[in-house]
């Protein structure tokens, strides 16, 4: 295994709400090696967002870090630096980190640029206040940039404002502009979500692409399953604020072990499911302004134990990249597998996407 | 841009003359005549109006009026100052009008953008609370509420500033009536502002800049100001207006001897050219500043200017 570029432990954050303190992310723990891609998936409000915006520190302000670190380890001036993120002031974090070393791409490009200003303005106001470029310099780069990302005519489309480009185009300025310092990360936070199938997959291609040439590690976050089986070589499975299980793209998808990994597997439509009804996990997740007890997927979760409702399970370790925090993996824990229908599921989407995804991923 | 501001001014132009051509009909079929006194003879009268040109068809009347008006002729006063050319009288009335509404409006808009900004950077504090509380009070209470409460703590108890207006002093005593006068803009800017940077502030642009490490400085005024300041500017124009109807009030309380008051005094005997010139100025000076709004729109927005000027080539 690579080295270790970014490497969370224990974050918790809450946030400030009118009705109380919302306890969203729970204990995260996370590691990023170089050159590799690492996906978070989870559904809608599982604190995937608030983990990646507290490693750029763009949480908003009723959003608080409670506790934890984040660990980055760089190159400056040719010596190793290892540095806590969240003992960074903001200003810190501006001036040496965001978009420096670390950038990130938002979920829906028509917004996420600023309206009032060339986007050859925005690709080079970057280079010119971390990298201390000239204008020309800065010029130069940016047709370049454009070119990586595959936009035609990049001289025309230096002068252009977001207005006048389509949704696809602009999300690929958005990665023109967050790549323009070499950053050592790439956080990618939905970024297909938006965007049209079509467009999605050219998107997909072109991160994969742009990762190979530069080596850069990526940290993607999605809800959707096909994609995590295109772009990542890690997953990690969130949960209602923590990560109930991680491993690696082939153990996640053909040998996963927690009920919830089970659920959203099966719940991913297929070609051949057109006469089935679409699985969907029964119940909601919890109300993260009461506390958890137990774990939290329990009342969701048909295999679920007695403790699972007392106490809260710990990591444990299948392999030595997978973990689960089920306690169906304790020993003493009835030998409990997925349904058959599900087993059944899984292997018909795996298979289908598989063929083709499960192939190993090469760089070079 | 060029073509953009060159459609502008034309719309403007026409805009004007159609004012015009409007104040001029309402004048002519308004009862009563400048010589409404009982001692005049119709014999008289018919003197009069031949004297003056009021004899004439409306439509000539109006053609004379607008040749005459081009190079500078607003005709003379009938009662207020017997044949004297008002084209004086403005002379001497314009600049002051002018002066104390443009330090209004400038007073206005920059203390409402500092306040509102303030006040969204430091969302829910009491600089915020005290912001609104400013705005709400200065939309509520009309602007000779303020021009007297200020004449009278700050110019009578406390003497720190005249009371009246006086020509040799004109800085001086013009800042009462300019903080009165102001007091509007300042409460519809700063909420304003404060609602919008507020927005623009909580927008993926501003959070993409801030992953890419800009400087807050820059975050503020160059990504977050400009994008705020669109809909601001939309709102200045009809202040302008509010600011000019308050002037009239404001000219008589602080005894300006601007064209607000000269208007009033117009009005109340039937002075055609007096009533005619003011009310063409202030016409002007509203399409003027809506002409200049338009323009300072597309400097501002790049969609507006590509959209309704120069193609994008």
């Amino acid at each position: 295994m690579s080295e270790t570029v970014l490497s969370i432990r224990n974050l918790s954050i809450s946030f400030k709400t009118s009705n109380g303190m919302v306890n969203a992310i729970r204990g995260v723990d996370l590691d990023l090696h170089k050159g590799e891609t690492v996906a978070i998936v989870g559904e809608s409000g599982s604190g995937k967002s608030v983990t990646v915006k507290a490693i750029m520190r763009i949480l908003s302000s009723n959003q608080r870090i409670n506790s934890g670190s984040i660990t980055f380890n760089y190159e400056r001036d040719g010596k190793r630096v290892s540095q806590d993120l969240l003992k960074l002031s903001k200003k810190e974090m501006r001036n040496r980190i965001n978009g420096k070393r670390i950038a990130m791409v938002f979920q829906d490009p028509m917004t996420s640029l600023n309206p009032t200003m060339t986007i050859g303005h925005q690709i080079m106001e970057g280079m010119i206040i971390h990298l201390k470029k000239s204008r020309s310099e800065a010029y130069e780069r940016a047709l370049e940039l454009l070119t990586l990302v595959g936009i035609t005519a990049p001289e025309k489309r230096m002068k252009c404002y977001p207005h006048q480009l389509s949704g696809g185009m602009r999300q690929r300025v958005v990665i023109a502009i967050m790549l323009a310092c070499n950053p050592e990360v790439l956080i990618c936070d939905e970024p297909t979500t938006a965007l049209d199938v079509t467009i999605q997959a050219k998107i997909l291609e072109l991160i994969k692409d742009i990762q190979a040439k530069t080596n850069i590690s990526v940290i993607y976050i999605t809800h959707d399953l096909g994609v995590v089986a295109k772009v990542a070589d890690y997953v990690a499975v969130m949960y209602a604020g923590k990560i109930v299980e991680r491993g690696s793209v082939n153990e996640i998808f053909y040998d996963p072990k927690h009920p919830y990994t089970w659920g959203l597997l099966s719940s991913m439509p297929d070609i051949g499911s057109e006469n089935e009804k679409l699985y969907t996990i029964p119940g909601s997740p919890p109300n993260l302004l009461n506390k958890v007890v137990g774990d939290a997927f329990a009342p969701r979760n048909v295999h679920a134990l007695n403790i699972d409702f007392k106490q809260e399970p710990p990591m444990f370790k299948v392999s030595d990249t997978h973990y689960a925090a089920t306690w169906l993996l304790h020993d003493n824990a009835p030998r409990v597998e997925m349904s058959d229908t599900l087993r059944k599921r899984i292997d018909k989407v795996v298979k289908e996407v598989g063929s083709e995804w499960m192939q190993p991923h090469s760089y070079k | 841009m060029g073509r953009y501001i060159f459609k502008r001014l034309a719309l403007a132009a026409i805009t004007i003359l159609i004012i015009l051509m409007v104040l001029f009909l309402m004048l002519e079929y308004m009862p009563g005549s400048p010589f409404n006194d009982e001692k005049i003879t119709a014999a008289q009268r018919a003197v009069l109006d031949a004297k003056y040109g009021l004899d004439q068809p409306v439509f000539f009347r109006f053609i004379d009026y607008v040749k005459s008006m081009l190079t500078g002729d607003f005709g003379v006063s009938y009662v207020i100052q017997k044949n004297m050319p008002i084209s004086t009288m403005l002379e001497a009335r314009l600049p002051v009008t002018i002066q104390i509404g443009a330090q209004a409006i400038l007073l206005g808009t920059l203390i409402g953008l500092i306040l509102g900004i303030i006040a969204a950077l430091r969302h829910n504090s009491i600089i915020d609370t005290l912001t609104t509380f400013i705005s709400v009070i200065g939309v509520s209470f009309p602007s000779y509420v303020f021009a007297l409460a200020l004449s009278f703590f700050l110019g009578s108890k406390l003497h720190w500033f005249p009371i009246l207006y006086s020509p040799a002093k004109p800085i001086v005593s013009s800042i009462l009536p300019t903080i009165a006068l102001s007091m509007f803009t300042i409460a519809t800017v700063a909420r304003f502002a404060r609602s919008e940077m507020i927005e623009v502030l909580n927008s993926d642009y501003i959070l993409l800049s801030e992953s890419k490490g800009v400087t807050k400085r820059r975050l503020i005024f160059i990504h977050a100001l400009r994008n705020a300041l669109i809909p601001i500017i939309t709102v200045l124009a009809p202040l302008v207006v509010t600011l000019m109807t308050g002037s009239l009030v404001i000219e008589q309380i602080f005894s300006i001897p601007g064209i607000g008051s000269l208007l009033v005094t117009a009005i109340q005997i039937n002075d055609y050219n007096v009533i005619l010139a003011v009310t063409f100025i202030y016409s002007i000076m509203f399409v003027g500043i809506m002409l200049l709004v338009d323009i300072l729109y597309g400097i501002i927005d790049p969609r507006i200017r590509l959209a309704k000027g120069e193609k994008h080539g």
